[in-house]
């Protein structure tokens, strides 16, 4: 079998920190992570490799950098590594990052399944798995939580729903999206870790020529939606402190809710 | 693509450091510069009023879309109960139309829940799009998005909003791709540019550390998804409405899935979404027994308890009353949070209640940035005494 995992490298959201006096982000000296969902789809492919054997590629689209998340993913157990950069490729938006994934999955040809992260910690979107999807004309499932069994031409799984999970049998190759509740990453062995930042490691690079797609099609250029304004969240309150000592404080709540006609 | 600035027109003015959501921008003296985390994602790119930032990419023209009117909601419906953001979209959808001076439409896919148009009328309709057919009757992807995508080729609407729901999650994404469009996802607020008549869409990202307004001008319909429980249905009313029925021709063996069984996991015993008030404890509250004391209170209020992941995972309380990113979102009448620091996931989850009452022995604690009344001091003494206090009120 032949899988393709899809990963994205991700600052360390969870470490962002308010600075308490201008309530901007302090965001020096985060570290850049591999996205913490795509840990799982990597552990499940490994996991599958291990049971009946298979083939396993990486697939990331990022700055040079990002070869540090695929070097990771080969310590877990990757078999062949691409990262796809181009200064073209920078600025997509859903539609123009799933283009260009799809173009390179086209390029490596032969897949039975694709996994990826449910959402990415950044741009939090959980957008890329179902429309990489369309662009390959195969099913997807989305909150994957377990793989129950792979059948002869399909694959049953369970997945994630509000008020409990389903079963779904999807004909391959398929597309999956996976969660945290999937399994417990590996770490990384360090031999493995080593190989990959050999000279020889198996991790190809692909520029936009190497997988036939042109500048207007990718990146700013090749997408509809447009990032036009960020800003710290707001709350607006009145964010009044109650002064006094506790009994004064409670009676000044009290106060307020009776104004406000809440008791 | 590459974004640089034009040192000789920088004018030092610091608007473009405001918009980097990745910080990549710094002023050196009174010129500001781009450092190398710049991920040219072009959100600096019209804040320059002097047009100091330059660009590669090529200018984009923006197609005629005079003939795409209408705003649309996808009713998300499950064994013919209709999802309540199905109602919320529907909300603000009026609102968007009203502005525009166009119509609301819903589309209703299901088997046999034509009984459901009369109620999405009632709720800011003017139209339903109904398409009724046994291989829709549960959601599958393929299946709805093959009904989409036909009615959206017809009938060419403006915007589209889905629920931003485990489903609309999956679908809404495949629809855009489909129908050649951009994609908003999990917005917590949607207006109109008064000038361009554009919808502007804003939604957190990095896991709700950064706000970020989004527009897409270059393809329709206007596609975003929308948090559950941020906007507000409208109060049912006696209006009128059509409905306009779609043939469906899908064959099984097209749609690629197969749902084998839904499971029900353990009936939620409470849910804290529909309680007016919550008295929410975190880390604070110190342990299972002290979580005693808030229930009180929540008797008392006629309210329910909640808790922060953190009370979740030591298992002072149940995981279903956990609020937040990885918990619910609820936007009750007054909101109690005793002993919450207020990180910025849990935040995302309660930030939209209508009164906030923190109580926290640190006055430097986040949550009292987004409270309306903040008490700074021990919750063992606040709270017994805000129970006492409110049982004399009522006596
Ligand atoms: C503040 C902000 C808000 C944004 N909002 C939107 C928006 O609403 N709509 C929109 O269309 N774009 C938006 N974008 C752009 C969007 O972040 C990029 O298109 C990004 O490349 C992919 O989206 P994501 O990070 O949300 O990924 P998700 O869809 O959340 O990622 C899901 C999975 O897809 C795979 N994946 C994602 N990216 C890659 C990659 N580069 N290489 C390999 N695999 C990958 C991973 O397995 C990942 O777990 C936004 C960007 C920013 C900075
Ligand atoms: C991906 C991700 C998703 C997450 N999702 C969620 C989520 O859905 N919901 C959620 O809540 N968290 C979530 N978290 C965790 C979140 O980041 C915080 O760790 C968590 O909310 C902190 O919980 P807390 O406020 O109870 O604890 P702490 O941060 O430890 O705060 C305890 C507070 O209690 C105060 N305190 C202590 N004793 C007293 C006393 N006697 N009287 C008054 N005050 C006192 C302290 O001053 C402190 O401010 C998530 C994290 C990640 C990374």
């Amino acid at each position: 079998m032949n899988i393709i995992v899809l990963l994205k490298q991700v600052p360390n959201t969870t470490e962002v920190k308010l600075d308490p006096k201008t309530g901007n982000l302090i965001r020096e000296g985060i570290e850049s992570i591999v996205n913490p969902d795509d840990l799982h789809a990597i552990e499940a492919a490994v996991a599958l490799k291990e049971k009946d054997g298979a083939k396993i590629t990486a697939l990331s689209m990022g700055p040079p950098q990002a070869i540090d998340a695929l070097s990771e993913a080969m310590g877990m157990g990757v078999d062949e590594s691409i990262l796809l950069s181009d200064k073209a490729f920078a600025g997509a938006d859903t539609w123009a990052t799933s283009f260009t994934l799809g173009k390179a999955i086209e390029k490596i040809g032969e897949f039975d399944l694709i996994l990826c992260g449910r959402q990415a910690i950044d741009g939090d979107t959980a957008q890329i798995g179902p429309q990489v999807a369309e662009c390959l004309g195969i099913p997807q499932v989305s909150y994957v939580f377990e793989i129950e069994e792979i059948e002869k031409n399909g694959i049953i799984v369970k997945r994630r729903i509000e008020e409990g999970f389903e079963r779904i049998r999807t004909s391959m190759p398929a597309l999956l999206t996976v969660i945290g509740e999937m399994n417990t990453p590996r770490y990384p062995v360090v031999s493995n870790l080593l190989d990959a930042c050999r000279e020889k490691a198996p991790i190809k690079v692909w520029n936009a020529a190497d997988i036939g797609v042109t500048t207007s099609e990718v990146g700013l250029e090749g997408s509809f939606t447009n990032v036009i304004k960020t800003f710290a969240p707001k709350s607006g309150r009145a964010g009044e402190v109650l002064e006094g000592d506790t009994k004064t404080q409670v009676k000044t709540l009290i106060g307020k809710l009776k104004e406000n006609l809440l008791v | 693509m590459t974004i640089w600035i034009d040192i000789d027109l920088c004018n030092g003015c610091k608007r473009c450091l405001k918009e980097c959501p990745y910080d990549a921008i710094e002023m050196k003296g009174d010129k500001a510069y781009i450092l190398d985390r710049c991920t040219s994602c072009g959100a600096c790119l019209s804040s320059c009023k002097q047009k100091a930032i330059g660009t590669d990419a090529e200018p984009k023209e923006i197609p005629d879309f005079n003939d795409r009117q209408g705003v649309w909601v996808f009713a998300e419906q499950k064994e013919g109960k209709l999802n309540p953001v199905s109602l919320e979209l529907l909300g603000i959808a009026r609102a968007l139309a009203d502005e525009l001076g166009q119509d609301v439409s819903a589309l209703l896919l299901g088997e046999q829940v034509s009984d459901m148009s009369e109620v999405l009328i009632h709720h800011g309709a003017n139209s339903v799009y109904l398409a009724e057919h046994k291989t829709l009757k549960d959601y599958r992807t393929i299946a709805y998005t093959k009904v989409i995508e036909d009615l959206v080729m017809s009938y060419k609407p403006g915007i589209l909003l889905m629920g931003a729901t485990h489903n609309g999650r999956d679908l809404a994404p495949r629809v855009a791709r489909r129908v050649g469009s951009g994609l908003t996802a999990d917005c917590t607020e949607l207006s109109i540019d008064p000038e361009d008549g554009v919808l502007l869409q804003t939604r957190p990202a990095f896991g709700g550390n950064v706000m970020a307004t989004i527009a897409n001008r270059y393809s329709r319909p206007q596609m975003a998804t929308v948090r559950p429980g941020i906007m507000e249905a409208l109060k049912k009313s006696d209006r009128k409405g059509s409905v306009i029925k779609h043939e469906v021709s899908l064959l099984e063996k097209e749609i690629g899935t197969e749902i084998l069984g839904t499971v029900t996991e353990k009936r939620k015993s409470v849910d804290i979404t529909k309680a007016r008030v919550l008295v929410a404890g975190g880390r604070g509250v110190g342990n299972e027994e002290g979580f005693k004391v808030l229930k009180d209170l929540a008797a008392v209020m006629n309210g329910e308890v909640a808790g922060t992941r953190v009370t979740v995972e030591e298992g002072w309380i149940p995981a279903e009353h956990q609020v937040g990113q990885t918990g619910q979102s609820v936007r009750p009448e007054i909101y109690i949070a005793c002993g919450i620091s207020g990180a910025i996931q849990h935040r995302a989850g309660m930030m939209n209640s209508r009164y906030i009452i923190a109580i926290n022995k640190d006055p430097l604690a986040p949550i009292f940035q987004v409270a309306d009344w903040s008490i700074v001091g021990d919750l063992r003494e606040v709270v017994p005494e805000l129970i006492s206090q409110l049982t004399a009120h009522s006596a």
